[in-house]
Parts: C-alpha cells; sequence; structure tokens
C-alpha cells in the first residue's frame, strides 16, 4: 500500500502542475481584462500585488564612460562601504565597458540585478530566502537567508555579493549585516514610496538621463512607452529569463 | 492492605515534602541578588501596546509584521523595529544618539537582565532615521 502511494500523489502533482499552465496560459491570452484591473492603485495597507511591474530601461547612448554616478548614489543610498577589497566588497551596481574587437565599437552600461521573472537566484534558493514580490522585485530575505551562496553562483549576471565582515552604520531603511548574500533592491523603500530608485535620480541629476525607471505593465507610462518605441536586448536573453531591466545599444 | 498502606505513606510523604519547601522558599520568592534592570525612559508618549503586552509579545509582533514588510511592502505596519528605536533611542551629552543596543540602552538593558541575545541589529540601525528634512 505504502509503495502503491507515491506514483499516485506524483501523478496528482503532474497534474496539478498542467493544469497550472493551462490557468496561466489563460491569464496570457486575456490581456485585456488584466490591463483594466492595473488602473486600481492599492493602498499602503495593502500587499503590493502583479498589477504593476517595475522595472529600468538603460539607454547606454545616453551612457557616459567613466560616469559613476548611479554606482555612488546606490552606495550612498544604501550605505555601501568598502572594505578595500574589491574582489569581495559589496557592488550592487558596477560600470561596465565594452568594446567591440573587430569594430573597435565602445559601450558603457551598468550592469545590476535584472530582477528576471523567471530568477535563478530563487529556483535554488534552499530556503526561500531569495524571492520574487509580487511586483516583480527580486530581494533577498535576510532574516531567513543561511549565507550558503547558491544564488550568488546561480546568477548569470553577477549581481549579488556576500557580507564577509561585521557591519556598523546601516541605514535604517536598508539593513545589511554579515553573513548573507545582498543585491540591488530596485531601491524597493523609495518605490514604496512612488519615488525612482537612488541610480534614476543621479543619472538625470548627472544630465545623461540614461536610465528610465517605470512599470513595464503600465502601456502609458514611461517606461513601457519607450520600450515600445526604442529597440532594446535583455542581457543574456538566451536564457529566457525576462528581465525586467533593458538595454539598448549593446 | 500491606500496598495502600505503603500507597498512603507516600502520599503523605510528597505532601509534606511540598509543604516544607513551601515553606522554606515563600520568603525567597519576589526576591532576587540580580538587580532590577533601570530601563531608559521613552522620548514619545503613549506606546503602541500596553507595557505587558510588549514586555511578553514584543519579539511576535515584530517577527510577524517584518514579514508584512519584507514580502508584502506593507510599510505602515504597528509594529516596526525602526518605530521601537525612535521612540526608545536616548541622545548623549553632545546632543548624539547612543546605539540602542549599547550597555544601559532601552534594549540591551532588558536582554541583559534576561541574558538573551539580540541579533535585529547585526543587520538593522541602532540609531533613529535622519528624517528628510534634516538631511542637507
Amino acid at each position: 500500500m505504502s509503495q502503491s502511494q507515491p506514483p499516485s500523489s506524483a501523478t496528482t502533482r503532474r497534474r496539478f502542475f498542467t493544469q497550472a499552465g493551462a490557468g496561466v496560459a489563460l491569464l496570457a491570452l486575456a490581456p485585456g481584462v488584466r490591463l483594466a484591473e492595473l488602473a486600481v492603485a492599492a493602498s499602503d495597507d495593502e500587499p503590493v500585488t502583479d498589477a504593476h511591474r517595475w522595472g529600468l530601461w538603460v539607454d547606454t547612448s545616453r551612457c557616459a564612460s567613466g560616469c559613476d554616478a548611479c554606482v555612488s548614489a546606490c552606495n550612498d543610498e544604501h550605505g555601501l562601504t568598502g572594505m578595500g577589497r574589491p574582489e569581495t566588497d559589496a557592488q550592487w551596481i558596477r560600470k561596465v565597458d565594452l568594446k567591440d574587437e573587430t569594430t573597435g565599437r565602445e559601450v558603457s552600461l551598468p550592469l545590476m540585478c535584472q530582477h528576471c521573472e523567471e530568477p535563478p537566484c530563487v529556483d535554488v534558493c534552499p530556503t526561500g530566502a531569495s524571492f520574487r514580490r509580487e511586483d516583480g522585485i527580486v530581494l533577498v530575505d535576510k532574516h531567513i537567508c543561511i549565507g550558503c551562496r547558491y544564488c550568488m553562483m546561480a546568477c548569470p549576471f553577477h549581481a549579488r555579493s556576500f557580507i564577509h565582515e561585521d557591519l556598523s552604520g546601516q541605514k535604517t531603511h536598508s539593513p545589511r549585516g554579515k553573513g548573507v548574500v545582498e543585491s540591488c533592491t530596485l531601491c524597493v523603500h523609495r518605490v514604496d514610496e512612488n519615488r525612482a530608485p537612488a541610480c534614476v535620480d543621479a543619472c538625470a541629476d548627472a544630465g545623461h538621463h540614461a536610465l528610465v525607471f517605470g512599470d513595464l505593465n503600465d502601456a502609458q507610462g514611461p517606461l513601457a512607452s519607450a520600450l515600445a518605441r526604442e529597440e532594446t536586448d535583455e542581457l543574456r536573453s538566451d536564457l529566457k529569463l525576462n528581465t525586467a531591466v533593458r538595454y539598448s545599444g549593446v | 492492605m500491606a500496598r495502600i498502606g505503603g500507597n498512603q505513606l507516600c502520599r503523605t510523604g510528597i505532601v509534606s515534602l511540598f509543604l516544607g519547601c513551601a515553606v522554606l522558599w515563600a520568603p525567597v520568592v519576589g526576591h532576587s541578588d540580580v538587580a532590577t534592570p533601570k530601563i531608559p525612559a521613552a522620548q514619545g508618549g503613549q506606546c503602541v501596546e500596553p507595557v505587558e503586552i510588549m514586555r511578553r509579545d514584543h519579539f511576535d509582533f515584530l517577527k510577524h509584521d517584518r514579514d508584512k514588510t519584507v514580502h508584502e511592502g506593507i510599510r505602515t505596519i504597528k509594529h516596526s523595529l525602526a518605530g521601537c528605536i525612535d521612540c526608545h533611542a536616548t541622545k548623549n551629552a553632545s546632543g548624539q544618539f547612543v546605539p540602542i543596543n549599547a550597555e544601559g540602552e532601552f534594549c540591551q538593558t532588558c536582554h541583559t537582565y534576561a541574558a538573551v541575545k539580540i541579533d535585529c541589529f547585526t543587520c538593522h540601525a541602532t540609531v533613529p532615521a535622519v528624517k528628510m528634512s534634516q538631511s542637507p
């Protein structure tokens, strides 16, 4: 009896996933219905929903090589201070300069957590600490992170950092500490206050306007309308992660 | 009969033992060699819950509400660690906030008394946030 149990439960589970898949497909087939729901703004007391999906557009034609205003702003906003060890110091945004060896064309871009719809970091996390919020922001719940760093190995963008040493003087809105993994939060504390991430504001203040923040689901909003107009790419689109950060000119 | 007699003897012995202990311990209850903690007064008015409830249940409140904030983005919650610090942090002679987990401060005083290690401040800020209007 007990031997016949596992196959039947496995079959049930498989049927559940098949049916769940069909449900998702139906939802995708009815975008008009879902868009109508998006107009309803949630109050501060209610959980975030998938009515929004926050994302970024990086226009590399506006991103200046040598400028690191976004990186500095990120460090200030979250209190990221180096220990003088670049190999292991926390870094939520890094500036990357690319050069086509054949043509000599150069491009500079900021690289951070891409807030994937199918995040590999969430897939591999053994405790559920890596998670994707309903509105698409990928985060680490540091209360339950055990510091195994599987997510760091799984991330194709090397977007995550591990904190090796005791910290002090953390910001109230950005708790950070030894023994857990962290990465770009898309400035979730600012997003929850209807403000743009610190890097986006800093890029605009520097006069470049290379970063556009917004809601991928809001067709009339600055981000979705820009992405509908411009030619953009996902980094590592071959992995089919459906990233929320899109790049032009790479 | 002999067994019943033995049981009765045993019962009487246990009751006597309890009574004896109660008499011996009576003067001890309510007295401790460890001084009760001197907890610094809060800055704000009324706490979010009555004192007796906070003393017993504050960690349950914090644990429950942290999940609401981290996973659901609800930042209007009643029981937040930042809220505790806003009211209970004290300033030193030069007007600077003292970390709330420093010896003698609100959180640490009681946890030293209760011999409970607080892990919150490995990651969380120990002084109130600088308000936007105060920053340059």
